[in-house]
């Protein structure tokens, strides 16, 4: 008995490392858990895509649940990611304000233009300031904000519908029962 | 040879662009410009994980330097900006995270292992020296004199 004890120690041990080293190969190191959830979304009065003249705020998107999508016409992700985030505004399942992240003003307008605007609200941020306050680290980045402007839950990496039916829509579906 | 001069000099040249690029950080209180470095050393680039903010040529690396570089400009201490850092970007953003519960077993893992494998080799060694300081019983005495014998005897015929 103590031999066979003996000699399955080192399968014992190869197996814990095994699971780790397995665990691994499915993580993702772009995610990094967001010191910002259960946060409000962070001050700020940037312009509009449209026009360098209206001004938005923070407090401008109080009083409903969105998506708040930051994207930039310079990311090819972004691109890939388009086509869900207008099909998910069409469908009227959730509203998405998009933030423009370090780009330029004609480009964005071009790209709304050509692939379709998914978003009620167009924040440009030019300088990533914003951004910054957000922690984001790379477009695109997908945060979930309630009608009091406190963030739920962040998406880094494109949207899918897969993520936004598992993960986004059983969460906006519970924020909407706790607000009535 | 010819390639590794030029790739030598081509990593020279590397090293001094870098350079180049961190000089524009300029204090007038050398206190002030030893501690904006050691943030930028500590401090992890989020696009390029593997790089420090002072290494990474990444568009986020140099607005968050320069981010940063404002905010000493500013007055603000080291201990100010690395909680801006943190509360935006978390934990991640530093190499060697604060030690708290969540963190344990990165910060006490390897000691743990290792008094493990001190307790394991400690026994090993102490059962190696025991089975060899074992004398023999009667019984296994008389019967290594047999084989021994035995043996003699075979090798007294073969011969």
């Amino acid at each position: 008995m103590n031999r066979y004890l003996r000699y399955s120690v080192p399968l014992i041990v190869f197996g814990i490392i095994a699971v780790f080293l397995y665990k691994g190969l499915g993580m993702n190191p772009r995610e990094i858990p967001s010191p910002l959830i259960g946060k409000s979304i962070p001050e700020f009065s940037l312009p509009s895509v449209e026009s360098a003249q209206t001004m938005i705020n923070d407090q401008n998107l109080k009083g409903k649940i969105y998506l708040l999508n930051v994207w930039a016409t310079w990311c090819v992700s972004c691109r890939a990611e388009h086509d869900t985030l207008v099909h998910l505004a069409r469908s009227g399942k959730v509203e998405i304000v998009g933030l423009n992240w370090k780009d330029e003003r004609v480009k964005a307008q071009a790209w709304l233009q050509q692939l379709g605007d998914p978003y009620t609200v167009n924040i440009f941020d030019q300088k990533g300031r914003t951004a910054i306050d957000l922690g984001v680290y790379g477009a695109p980045e997908t945060f979930l904000v309630d009608a009091d402007g406190i963030i739920h839950y962040k998406h880094a990496g494109p949207l899918t519908l897969g993520v936004f039916n598992e993960t986004l829509l059983p969460m906006i579906n519970d924020l909407k029962a706790k607000g009535s | 040879m010819r390639l590794f001069l030029f790739s030598f000099i081509y990593l020279l040249g590397l090293t001094a662009l870098q350079a180049a690029t961190l000089a524009e950080y300029t204090f007038e209180d050398p206190a002030q410009d030893e501690d904006f470095r050691e943030i930028i050393e500590e401090m992890r680039c989020l696009v390029c994980q593997n790089e420090s903010l002072a290494g990474s040529n990444a568009e986020l690396a140099i607005d968050l330097r320069n981010e940063i570089y404002d905010m000493m400009k500013g007055g603000q201490s080291k201990g100010e900006i690395i909680d801006f850092m943190v509360a935006r970007y978390g934990d991640f953003v530093l190499y060697s995270p604060p030690v708290k519960p969540s963190t344990y077993p990165i910060w006490f893992g390897p000691l743990i292992v290792f008094l493990i494998g001190g307790v394991v080799l400690f026994r090993i060694i102490k059962r190696k020296n025991q089975s060899s300081e074992t004398e023999l019983s009667e019984a296994e005495q008389q019967r290594l004199e047999k084989l021994l014998n035995q043996s003699n005897e075979q090798r007294d015929t073969n011969q």
